[in-house]
């Protein structure tokens, strides 16, 4: 984990899983356990159309309209799914307001919990050794990592995703964004910020 | 279980390495493998919990000597073992030698399927153990299956932030299948409670965790 897809990784052993993979595929297509154009669908859907934009579909219209913010804190799941995002891990979802005076942070120490509906699937950094050891451990360290200082006065809450909740941070909207459309203010929605490793774009 | 996938808190990683404009997959490999676990997952002989379990219940060097996608390629391999779907010798040949009674998902059923999801959610049985604001105190259980109690915080004393409602629990559901659902919340512990030292008082970690979890402080 702790050096996913780097060059201790030799031909050698990715040919090896390249072959064991293929191996595997056949058999469950050949034992009717897996329909080949399912496969596609899956990858498709993953590697295509779900993806972080929906999560700043999400906090645009948080930002541009009051009562759906007050929605999407009180009840995400049902305020998300009133655009469309649903389903696989992101059943039941929770929504985190960063303010002026508490900053949000989500990982999964366990494994790699992540809202799939709304970011699509997780970086290998949120996935591999470095950040789920030190995201509970030393946040603003990581923070810093990722270009981030936060004042000594902000409280840093790191959220462990261990159970079936889905955490999406809703970050501070940028100055400067009064009467920007939600299309506008999508532009401004960076994955990061939604997981709580960075912040929304800041207007120039 | 204590595995190595229990990371939290760990010391000696380095620093988080972030690749600028990261591919979904790295490999070709494991774009398959991806796909392929998500639909053995759905012909319904395992769950969630099951699959975590399945992932993590390795020695510690196999565990962080795996990338992600070698972790789930294993971890699929031994449930369709362990279910009996595919032999041993099936898998170390990559030849059916018996048919299966179970028939595939058919392609045209997974979006539906994707966009349903499966929820761990449960009607609540009755009123919450803890309230809001209410201190509780981490039993400090050691269990040899699966568990979602990371370690950093067993023994711990934190307060009740959110009442997440009622949620299987992934204890008993990935080692028998029975859901035995109860409250889940999320607790806060002060990153000094945890951490100790010069560790702040105001930064705080929020775990979720189950009554069978908790005790009253």
């Amino acid at each position: 984990m702790s050096h996913d897809h780097d060059h201790d990784h030799g031909d050698n052993r990715w040919s090896e899983q390249q072959l064991r993979v293929k191996a595997l595929e056949s058999l469950l297509v050949e034992k009717k356990l897996v329909d080949p154009a399912a496969l596609e669908v899956l990858i498709d859907t993953y590697e295509t159309k779900v993806g972080p934009r929906n999560g700043a579909r999400v906090v645009a219209k948080a930002w541009a309209d009051p009562a759906y913010r007050k929605w999407l804190l009180e009840d995400a799941t049902a305020a998300i799914a009133s655009l469309g995002y649903t389903g696989r891990q992101g059943e039941d979802m929770v929504v985190l307001e960063n303010t002026e005076q508490v900053h949000n942070l989500v990982v999964c120490t366990l494994c790699s919990c992540y809202p799939w509906p709304v970011l699509g699937l997780p970086p290998v950094w949120y996935k591999a050794a470095p950040y789920r050891a030190r995201a509970v451990r030393e946040p603003r360290a990581v923070l810093k990592e990722f270009g981030v200082t936060l004042p000594d006065g902000i409280e840093v809450r790191v959220w462990d995703s261990t159970a079936e909740l889905r955490y999406l941070v809703l970050p501070q909207r940028p100055g400067g964004t009064d009467g920007w459309s939600e299309e506008r203010l999508a532009e401004l929605v960076t994955r990061d910020s939604m997981i709580g490793v960075g912040l929304a774009k800041a207007v120039e | 279980m204590n595995g190595a996938h229990d990371l939290g808190g760990v010391d000696g990683f380095g620093p988080v390495l972030v690749e600028a404009d990261e591919p979904k997959f790295h490999a070709p490999w494991e774009r398959r493998i991806f796909a392929v676990t998500l639909a053995a997952g759905m012909l319904g002989r395992w769950n969630i919990d099951m699959s975590r379990f399945a992932r993590e219940d390795t020695d510690p060097f196999t565990y962080l000597r795996s990338t992600y996608y070698e972790q789930w390629l294993r971890g699929l391999e031994r449930l369709l073992v362990e279910r009996g779907l595919v032999s041993a010798n099936e898998l170390a040949s990559g030849k059916a030698a018996a048919p299966t009674k179970l028939t595939a998902v058919p392609a045209e059923r997974v979006p539906a399927l994707l966009l349903k999801g499966s929820t761990a959610r449960r009607a609540d049985a009755g009123p919450p153990r803890f309230g809001l604001g209410e201190a509780v105190r981490v039993k400090n259980l050691n269990p040899r299956g699966h568990t979602r109690m990371p370690r950093y915080c067993r023994g711990k004393l934190g307060t009740v932030e959110r009442d997440h409602g009622t949620f299987v629990l992934p204890d008993s559901h990935a080692m028998t299948g029975e859901e035995n659902p109860q409250r889940c919340y999320a607790v806060r512990f002060t990153a000094y409670t945890l951490w100790g030292g010069d560790a702040s008082t105001t930064d705080c970690v929020l775990v979720d965790l189950w009554d069978d979890y908790l005790d009253p402080a």
